[in-house]
């Protein structure tokens, strides 16, 4: 029992970070319906933003104090801002010319640029993975036979917090709701006024930079990242999102927890080797008995 | 095409036909390695047509029926797989390769209608993600399963074919020549499917789903017959590669295969058989000679620049610009361009309709 309220705690923090990467999926595919492919790896970057500017700070070990809180709140930020503007950028070359074409287009463009990202970083950072420097003093918590890390406290708070004010954002907003009735139908938010590029733009900027959040959230937890971790992450992202219902916010997080809680099980009661089958298994059935997902509306089949 | 056009009005006209183009090409393909007589170029031919095996099944699926299969590779390593266990030591069971090519495709089309059968109602997006999820599970399932499929080291010293008395061995050129008529049965079977009329419910279906739906086109079974289709092809390919290679392992199947074909089919054509084999040589050439070459060159020049690495960022860019440039691949099919631009068309006659509205308001 004691195994299983400790992988609890290891589910609910790898899901902090599938609930983050998953709500950048949930907004751009609740806004344009596509499946951003790319998102994945703009997580991955995040990763190596996030260490770039902790190299740039000079920062490699445990940091103490008031510090800490500067150190931290320019590295999130910085990787946020990188990675917004880098799917803005995603959003500009790949997808906005192909707004009105086939929907096979976009996809294929999707896993081009996916490609692109991941073999950028192999340039970047080279294939074997990069060790990522422990920032935070990580104290660890024993409730009876559970330990509980500090770092693990973290994610789960950053990831909710994240959350909150996006939640706030997209319903309390002008910008919020220019995003909700884009979302409902372009052509007429456009004839209200609402510029739909700068507002799809705006949903990527936003997505992306959670997923930056993400990255350096999963840097401070694993300790390390690699090129092509961001293909299975941001696999099992879009599984939490289409879990959780796909465009739904809340959702999204709480298909993160899931998931992550669902690999943490496997990982411990069946086998290591077996969590990604798992994952993606769920995957198929969710689409399959409920695309809906867990909080969703069904969608009307739009042809 | 504008090349070849004056070339071939001098022709008189019993060879101006396409089947007259399509013998030329084959009889050049057969004489390909006689001319060459290099051994390491027939072996590339061998490994190139497999591909193009694959690329004509992925044709089917992403081409005639436009459905986005992302987990393609998954077929192949069935195909593979299947041959490595009923041909090989591994469970002592030595079927003869002829039998097994069929046998292979059978049992690669089976896994794609138990794949296809639930997922195809689905939405053409969730289809690919679930495709996607499904490629990753095979290869994974293939290195977990260790005590029937030798894990990471797969299997090996697998049978190699005989054809009547004669070993095939490890000369390149019977290979070949075998890749070559099963993609001259491919190819055959694929353009008589084309404008049979499972073919044009396929292209239907292709051009909006819910039309086809109204014409009476029982979507489902119609996508499930492109589905299968597909995967038998690349069953045949599993089977060609696994007992040339005589090793087949789970990372021969990873995603990057899938991606590969699919470019093979973004950059010859969607759509279109001689535009898909075509794409399918050019990638398959670039990989094998032209990338490496050119580093050497490169090296040559004093750049230490190893292009052989960037073979996947090539891949991506290929995607991405020929969807933003040439949606309809460097020898589009008629059909598919006028498809794939009326996208632009559309959003023409919307802006010009915004504007009327606007101007109405004012």
């Amino acid at each position: 029992m004691d195994v299983f309220f400790q992988q609890l705690i290891n589910g609910l923090s790898l899901g902090g970070i599938y609930a983050l990467i998953a709500l950048g999926y949930t907004m751009v595919y609740g806004i344009i319906e596509l499946i951003n492919f790319a998102h994945g790896d703009v997580y991955t970057l995040g990763t190596f933003f996030s260490l770039a500017i902790l190299t740039l700070l000079g920062v490699d070990s445990v940091v103490h104090g008031p510090a800490l809180i500067g150190v931290l709140a320019v590295t999130i930020l910085g990787a946020m801002i990188l990675c917004g503007l880098t799917g803005v950028i995603i959003e500009r070359l790949a997808y906005r010319r192909l707004r009105n074409a086939p929907k096979l287009a976009p996809l294929i463009t999707a896993i081009g640029m996916s490609f692109i990202l991941e073999n950028l970083m192999l340039y970047w950072r080279g294939p074997s993975p990069v060790p990522f420097p422990q920032v935070i003093p990580n104290p660890q918590f024993a409730l009876g036979a559970v330990t509980i890390q500090a770092k693990q406290i973290i994610v789960v708070l950053l990831a909710v917090v994240l959350m909150v004010v996006l939640q706030t954002f997209v319903y309390n907003t002008r910008l919020g709701k220019a995003m909700r009735a884009t979302a409902q139908d372009k052509d007429a938010a456009q004839l209200m006024g609402i510029d739909i590029n700068t507002t799809i733009a705006l949903t990527f900027l936003i997505g992306s930079a959670l997923a930056g959040a993400a990255g350096f959230v999963s840097g401070m937890y694993y300790g390390s990242t690699w090129f092509f971790n961001g293909f299975a992450a941001g696999l099992k992202a879009f599984t939490a999102a289409v879990l959780g219902g796909i465009g739904n916010l809340a959702g999204a997080m709480l298909g993160g927890f899931l998931i992550g809680l669902i690999e943490a099980m496997t990982t411990q009661f069946i086998s290591d080797q077996w969590s990604n089958v798992v994952v993606f298994s769920v995957l198929v059935l969710v689409l399959i008995f409920r695309p809906s997902g867990l909080l969703g509306e069904s969608l009307p089949n739009k042809v | 095409m504008r090349l070849i056009e004056p070339l071939r009005a001098r022709l008189p006209p019993a060879l101006r036909t396409p089947r007259a183009g399509t013998a030329l090409v084959f009889a050049v393909a057969i004489a390909l390695p006689f001319i060459g007589r290099n051994g390491a170029f027939t072996n590339f031919l061998a490994d190139a047509g497999a591909f193009v095996l694959l690329a004509l099944g992925l044709n089917i699926v992403v081409g005639f029926a436009g459905l986005l299969d992302l987990g393609y590779a998954a077929f192949f390593a069935i195909g593979s797989y299947a041959y490595a266990m009923l041909a090989s030591p591994q469970f002592g069971i030595h079927l003869p390769f002829w039998v097994l090519l069929f046998v292979a495709s059978g049992i690669a089309a089976v896994f794609g209608i138990l794949l296809g059968a639930p997922t195809l109602r689905l939405r053409g997006d969730y289809l690919a993600i679930v495709t996607l999820g499904f490629g990753e599970i095979v290869p994974q399932t293939f290195l977990n399963l260790a005590q029937w499929t030798g894990g990471p080291n797969g299997i090996g010293s697998l049978d190699q074919p005989v054809f009547f008395g004669y070993r095939f061995g490890f000369n390149p050129l019977p290979y070949y020549l075998m890749v070559l008529s099963l993609i001259a049965l491919a190819a055959w079977l694929a353009n008589n499917l084309r404008t049979s009329r499972l073919g044009r419910a396929w292209m239907a279906i292709r051009e909006d789903e819910l039309a086809a739906a109204h014409m009476g086109i029982n979507t489902t079974s119609t996508k499930l017959a492109a589905f299968a289709m597909g995967a038998s092809f690349s069953g045949l390919a599993g089977c060609a590669l696994a007992s040339k290679l005589q090793l087949v392992s789970p990372d021969q199947f990873m995603f990057n295969v899938s991606v590969f074909v699919l470019a093979m089919l973004v950059l010859g054509g969607m759509g279109n058989i001689p535009g898909v084999i075509a794409g399918s040589l050019i990638l398959s050439a670039l990989e094998r000679f032209i990338l490496p070459q050119t580093t050497n060159f490169m090296h040559n020049l004093g750049l230490n620049v190893d292009l052989t690495n960037s073979r996947f960022l090539i891949y991506g860019v290929i995607l991405v610009s020929m969807m933003l440039f040439r949606p309809e691949g460097l020898i589009p099919s008629r059909q598919r361009k006028a498809e794939l631009h009326a996208g632009a068309g559309d959003r023409r006659a919307a802006a010009a309709e915004g504007e009327l509205l606007t101007e109405t308001i004012r």
